[in-house]
């Protein structure tokens, strides 16, 4: 093993060595081997143990070695968006028990209760933006998958101009929600709308789509999916191709039909291209926000949109009701944490994190 | 050997397969496969295509022609466009006053984060502590974090009256917004970042890397000379992906900065809102808008679209 790393450590040396005597790196360099010239595995010198050392070294053996060296990299980083995100969190969740609100400038902690969620309990708005919530990030999510999935199925067929269609697919993705909501609003214009126009052939409508209430969702549903098909493509075109030969040809031996051969031996093993599209999809289902705020440029999303991201965004910042503003958010982070938290573990458990 | 015999159900093609196929192979249901692809196509553009061509219409031509046809001699005006740009100029360069720090910073924080959590050797399992709670934090709804976030930013870190010195100078204090949107957008964008980088250092050989440390090679210097010149290509995904989500997101822009009239509003504040009054919607100035608000992140895209593909499906 040592005589590898000696090979190794020849070969790389021109490369490497060069600049062996930075004054800079004496301090931390204690553990390692200095000499710049012969072979790297010597033992250390002995360093002066002072109290830092031994506290050090001790940390490194519970650690691992490189442990207090390593972590002036990511520890800075880490607590500043622990900072942001968990504490945040949690700040958000005691403010969710005051009853914070109008233009006081701060949170009264000193009265902490659960007003806030059996007034939400209470209130039918928050009970229809939560099941608008629901009813969206399932339908939302299912339909991109299978939008993205036969996509991707098409274009591994080895079609040419495979880059072009798979530009085009994406696009709407590197577009901001502020302005695709601006393309959708134009297509579901009632007079002259291409959605009105298109079943107007069809000797149908005019529908008010974003009018009426019990459409409003599914039209909205209908947007986001074209918006993020493309990334499910992306995902699954990944899986696809990741997927040995033999397997198809394996299934058209056996004499399966294209759709059985999908079905049986192709679709199981997009499993994880599935979970982790799913759990993304989701995510971006949940900020929905902005496209319902660009829709209607104000607070106050069409009746029958109403979703918990833009209920909260409008209890806190229209209505100034902060508390109750946090106490929805806190029932959206739970929605979010039900899904990412088993998503995590899947992750962990298949060493891909 | 897929390439000789004619393909009944297709699925069984291969990377060799595909290259060595030539026009003359065309079969009826390669057609209908093509017709399937172009009429997907012309789902994604029609949208966009729409848009841009009623951008261009007079009020009249609106009404008159359809939606995606192209506005006509008669119809054709580049009045909105004018106004979307008087009106978007100065939201545009306060977009890239904080995307541009923004996606720089956010990109190199992850880029160190990254390589302190996979190329030092410590405890695997406290390693993956650490990075489960970066990566939840790609999840975590912003909602969330709003209000406390406006209590930091209006009454812990008041910027308005730390930088008092700099308003001296005849800066508007609405700016004290844009500082807060970059450090923001670095906090929130540090978890992406870390796990783009994170799958690219996974895959980095390690042989290198031991016998520089092996060698006596600091991680400091590990990281200068060895990780960070492979690193071009992950930056190009990360920056390119970190722009595009800085430049595009509305609700941090909405919490901190608030009002479109003020004079930081960025381009997608002050686009929300543009187009509407009192005697309706003016979709002609929407949409010229919405394509001057887009162009930065449509020209990243064609330029470097794969990056862009290999950042989303990370």
């Amino acid at each position: 093993m040592l005589d590898f790393y000696r090979r190794l450590y020849r070969t790389i040396r021109p490369s490497s060595g060069d600049d062996e005597a930075n004054p800079d790196d004496g301090g931390v360099r204690a553990d390692g081997g200095v000499v710049t010239d012969g072979p790297a595995a010597e033992p250390p010198a002995e360093p002066d143990r002072d109290v830092t050392t031994r506290l050090k070294a001790s940390l490194d053996r519970r650690f691992g070695s490189d442990f207090m060296e390593s972590s002036v990299f990511w520890l800075p980083p880490f607590l500043l968006m622990g900072l942001f995100v968990y504490g945040a969190v949690i700040w958000n969740l005691l403010i969710s028990l005051t009853d914070y609100q109008r233009f006081e400038n701060a949170p009264d902690y000193s009265d902490l209760d659960f007003e806030m969620y059996t007034r939400a309990l209470a209130d039918s708005g928050f009970i229809d933006a939560a099941v608008n919530t629901l009813i969206l990030l399932i339908a939302f999510t299912a339909g991109t998958l299978i939008v993205g999935l036969v996509l991707a199925i098409l274009i591994d067929r080895g079609i040419r101009f495979e880059n072009t269609f798979r530009t085009i697919y994406l696009l709407p993705m590197s577009l901001s929600f502020v302005v695709t909501a601006q393309f959708w609003l134009w297509i579901y214009n009632y007079n002259n709308g291409i959605a009105n126009n298109l079943i107007g052939t069809f000797g149908l409508g005019p529908i008010s789509w974003l009018g009426n209430q019990d459409i409003v969702l599914y039209a909205i549903i209908f947007a986001l999916m074209w918006q993020f098909s493309g990334y499910a493509m992306v995902v699954y075109l990944a899986g696809l191709r990741a997927i040995p030969t033999e397997h198809y040809e394996a299934a058209k031996v056996d004499g399966a039909s294209a759709l059985k051969m999908y079905w049986r031996v192709i679709i199981p093993q997009l499993k994880g291209a599935t979970i982790s599209a799913a759990v993304v999809l989701m995510v971006f289902g949940m900020k929905a926000f902005d496209f319902l705020y660009s829709l209607v440029g104000g607070y106050r999303p069409p009746n029958g949109a109403d979703i918990l991201a833009t209920k909260m965004v409008r209890e806190a910042y229209a209505n100034l009701n902060w508390a109750y503003g946090s106490a929805i958010a806190i029932v959206l982070f739970g929605m979010a944490l039900s899904v990412i938290g088993p998503y995590l573990v899947y992750e962990y458990r298949r060493n891909n994190l | 050997m897929s390439d000789t015999e004619p393909r009944t159900d297709g699925g069984t093609m291969t990377t060799t397969a595909r290259l060595r196929r030539t026009l003359d192979q065309t079969t009826v249901e390669d057609a209908g496969l093509y017709v399937v692809l172009i009429f997907a196509a012309a789902f994604y553009l029609v949208p966009i295509e729409s848009g841009l061509v009623t951008s261009f219409k007079t009020g009249t031509a609106i009404i008159e022609t359809a939606p995606f046809a192209p506005p006509g001699a008669s119809g054709l005006t580049f009045e909105k466009w004018q106004a979307a740009i008087d009106a978007l100029l100065r939201g545009m360069g306060n977009s890239l006053l904080y995307a541009v720090p923004a996606t720089v910073i956010s990109a190199f924080v992850g880029s160190v984060t990254a390589y302190g959590l996979t190329i030092p050797t410590w405890k695997q399992s406290y390693k993956a502590v650490v990075l489960m709670l970066i990566i939840a934090g790609i999840f975590i709804p912003y909602q969330a974090v709003l209000v406390p976030l406006t209590q930091f930013w209006s009454q812990w870190v008041q910027l308005t009256q730390t930088l008092s010195f700099v308003w001296a100078l005849g800066v508007p204090d609405d700016y004290a917004g844009i500082i807060e949107l970059v450090i923001t957008h670095v906090a929130y964008g540090i978890p992406i970042c870390t796990l783009l980088f994170r799958t690219y250092y996974k895959t980095m050989s390690d042989e290198m890397i031991e016998s520089a440390r092996l060698d006596g090679a600091t991680l400091r210097r590990v990281y200068r000379r060895i990780v960070l010149p492979l690193s071009g290509p992950m930056f190009a995904v990360v920056l390119i992906y970190q722009f595009t989500q800085i430049w595009n997101d509305l609700l941090f822009t909405l919490v901190l900065v608030s009002t479109e009239s003020s004079p930081a509003a960025p381009v997608v504040l002050i686009l929300a809102g543009l187009g509407t009054s009192l005697e309706g919607q003016d979709f002609a100035l929407r949409m010229a808008g919405a394509f001057f608000a887009a162009l930065p992140t449509l020209a990243v895209y064609i330029f470097f679209g794969e990056e862009f593909a290999e950042g989303v499906a990370a």
